[in-house]
């Protein structure tokens, strides 16, 4: 099976066998390519970005991203769970905005430091 | 008249790191000139992540990778940010600044150009059809929506591989529009592998290679475009003709230097890069004027704009304090398979690590660079126009070298 990593720009491509529960990776040119191969055969993951509404002077916007991958196909439930998500000025970068989202593990933090 | 050892324009990736280099080299008086009302340039509005892997060996946000660059600057309290001003006119080391104050010149021993790139609009490339609402460029969609909350459409087509347009996909889709697909010109993607992976696979958005959007209809919104398939000569192929409905347009088909500014004070621009032709210091074909980052040539990531920045910062510091040294200048000349090499020209009496990009996809290949004094062949597998490539060439390798150095890709 082909897969292309997405861990760094370099996008290594991937040739990936399974041998009974082990999985044989070629073509990662760091060991990163091997667990992300694991993964995505097993449970893929992503790290997710959106924003969520700011009270501020000078911006409406707060970009935020998880701390941790989540489950790739969890992407639209976390953007659904931050729809009524509103924050206030001043906000430090690296903030937890949502704690936990939806038990995954992960928490929802800003990406950018507002201060009014 | 306000004087400054140093002026840079832009407060992007690029000019942060310029301020960065130069200080560090001893040039401490520094006025670094903005348009906007914060620093970060385009990073800003780039929320996603895969930024600064090489620099902060973290994968960040964009506004996160700006944040963390600027830590080092915060402190430095001969170095000036004047936000909200925007540069109107560059002449002979004076600089007029549009600013909430009204028109004001300033004048320094060096100015670094650093003023980004810019969008190739519809303009461009020739789309025909109706004059509607609803066709925008991916990057201005992008901040609309991570700076406004705003999303400019809700059935979205779009227009060109490249890697902002390949984003906007996922980000719309994922803010609730519904993404038909992504068409590209060429047999091959202009975005990075990674992003056609994770922007467009994971949604099962098709994207359609060796396709082009021919015409756009539409009374006062988009209501569909055409969609056409081309041949290896990039012409249409009759009867390929698809109507798609949709009510948005993005167009991702390529970045070019802004370079009104340097044009309109008499800097030669080279015809491939659309930016300033430079030496191996950075420095344009006007002393004391340098570029760096996008304004000098279109870059793929973060961390090489960063490293190309602090490099153009130490040069202009050695200009102004009189430590560069003099030594001819020998030009890189491309030859089949490359694009352009940055520097365009250089001195043979230091390492130097140059910057290209081939103009068409190769296999196995080899660059080969050569010349009278060098002879020397780099294995590269796969190699794409859209990735920037780098090759280090030592001093050691360089001092044997007569006149120009030629490079080519033999496949
Ligand atoms: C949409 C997009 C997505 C990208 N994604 C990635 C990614 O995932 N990973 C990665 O590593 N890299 C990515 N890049 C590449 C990289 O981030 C950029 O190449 C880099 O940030 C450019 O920096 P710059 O300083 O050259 O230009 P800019 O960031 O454009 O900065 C130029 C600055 O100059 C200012 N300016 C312009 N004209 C004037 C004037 N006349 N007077 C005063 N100020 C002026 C502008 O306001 C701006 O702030 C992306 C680039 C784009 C465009
Ligand atoms: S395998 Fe390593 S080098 Fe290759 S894309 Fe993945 S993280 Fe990057």
């Amino acid at each position: 099976m082909k897969l292309v990593c997405i861990n760094c720009p370099r996008g290594c491509h991937l040739i990936v066998e399974k041998e009974g529960d082990q999985i044989r990776v070629e073509g990662n040119a760091c060991p990163r390519g091997v667990t992300y191969a694991t993964n995505e055969m097993t449970n893929p993951l992503r790290t997710l970005t959106t924003t969520v509404p700011i009270l501020s002077e000078d911006y409406r916007r707060l970009p935020v991203i998880t701390s941790k991958p989540i489950p790739r196909d969890l992407q639209f439930e976390i953007i659904k769970a931050l729809k009524d998500t509103k924050v206030k000025a001043p906000i430090h970068y690296g903030d937890v905005i949502v704690p936990d989202v939806l038990g995954l593990d992960s928490d929802i933090i800003a990406s950018k430091t507002i201060l009014k | 008249m306000d004087r400054y050892d140093l002026i840079i324009i832009g407060a992007g990736s690029a000019g942060m790191a310029a301020a960065r280099g130069a200080y560090e080299a001893g040039i401490k008086d520094i006025l670094v000139i903005e348009r906007e009302k914060e620093y970060g340039g385009i990073l800003q509005q780039c929320i996603h992540n895969g930024f600064g892997l090489h620099t902060f060996n973290e994968e960040l946000s964009g506004p996160a990778y700006a944040e963390r660059y600027y830590e080092y600057l915060k402190d430095k309290d001969s170095i000036c940010f004047l936000y909200e001003s925007s540069v109107l006119k560059i002449e002979n080391h004076i600089v007029t600044v549009l600013s909430p104050q009204g028109e004001i010149e300033y004048e320094a021993k060096a100015v670094i150009f650093a003023a980004g790139c810019r969008e190739r609009p519809a303009g461009a490339i020739g789309l025909k059809g109706d004059r509607c609402e609803g066709i925008y460029t991916a990057g201005t969609a992008q901040k609309y929506l991570n700076k406004s909350g705003y999303l400019v459409g809700k059935k979205v087509f779009i227009l060109g591989s490249g890697d902002i347009g390949l984003i906007m996909a996922r980000r719309m889709t994922l803010e609730g529009a519904k993404v038909i697909g992504v068409a590209e010109l060429q047999p091959y993607s202009n975005g990075l592998a990674r992003n056609i992976k994770q922007c467009l696979e994971d949604f099962n958005i098709p994207l359609y290679l060796s396709h082009t959007v021919e015409a756009v209809k539409g009374t006062s919104r988009l209501e569909k475009i055409i969609l056409v398939e081309v041949d290896e000569k990039l012409q249409k192929i009759p009867g390929s003709e698809q109507e798609i409905p949709c009510d948005c347009l993005l167009l991702s088909v390529g970045l070019i230097p802004d370079n009104t500014l340097l044009e309109a004070c008499g800097v030669r621009i080279d015809p491939k890069t659309k930016g300033p032709i430079v030496d191996d210091t950075y420095m344009t074909s006007i002393e004391g004027i340098f570029a760096c980052g996008n304004a000098l040539h279109v870059h793929d990531l973060v961390d090489y704009v960063s490293i190309e920045g602090e490099k153009a910062g130490r040069a202009a510091a050695a200009y102004i304090l009189n430590e560069t040294e003099d030594a001819p200048l020998h030009l890189n000349k491309t030859v089949d398979g490359i694009s352009y090499v940055i520097p365009q020209s250089f001195r043979t009496n230091d390492d130097h690590e140059f910057m290209f990009r081939v103009n068409r996809v190769f296999k196995d290949s080899y660059i080969h660079i050569y010349g009278n004094g060098i002879d020397k062949k780099i294995k590269k597998t796969g190699i794409v126009p859209s990735e920037m490539q780098k090759v280090k060439l030592k001093k050691e390798e360089l001092q044997e070298l007569k006149g120009d150095l030629f490079w080519e890709v033999l496949s």
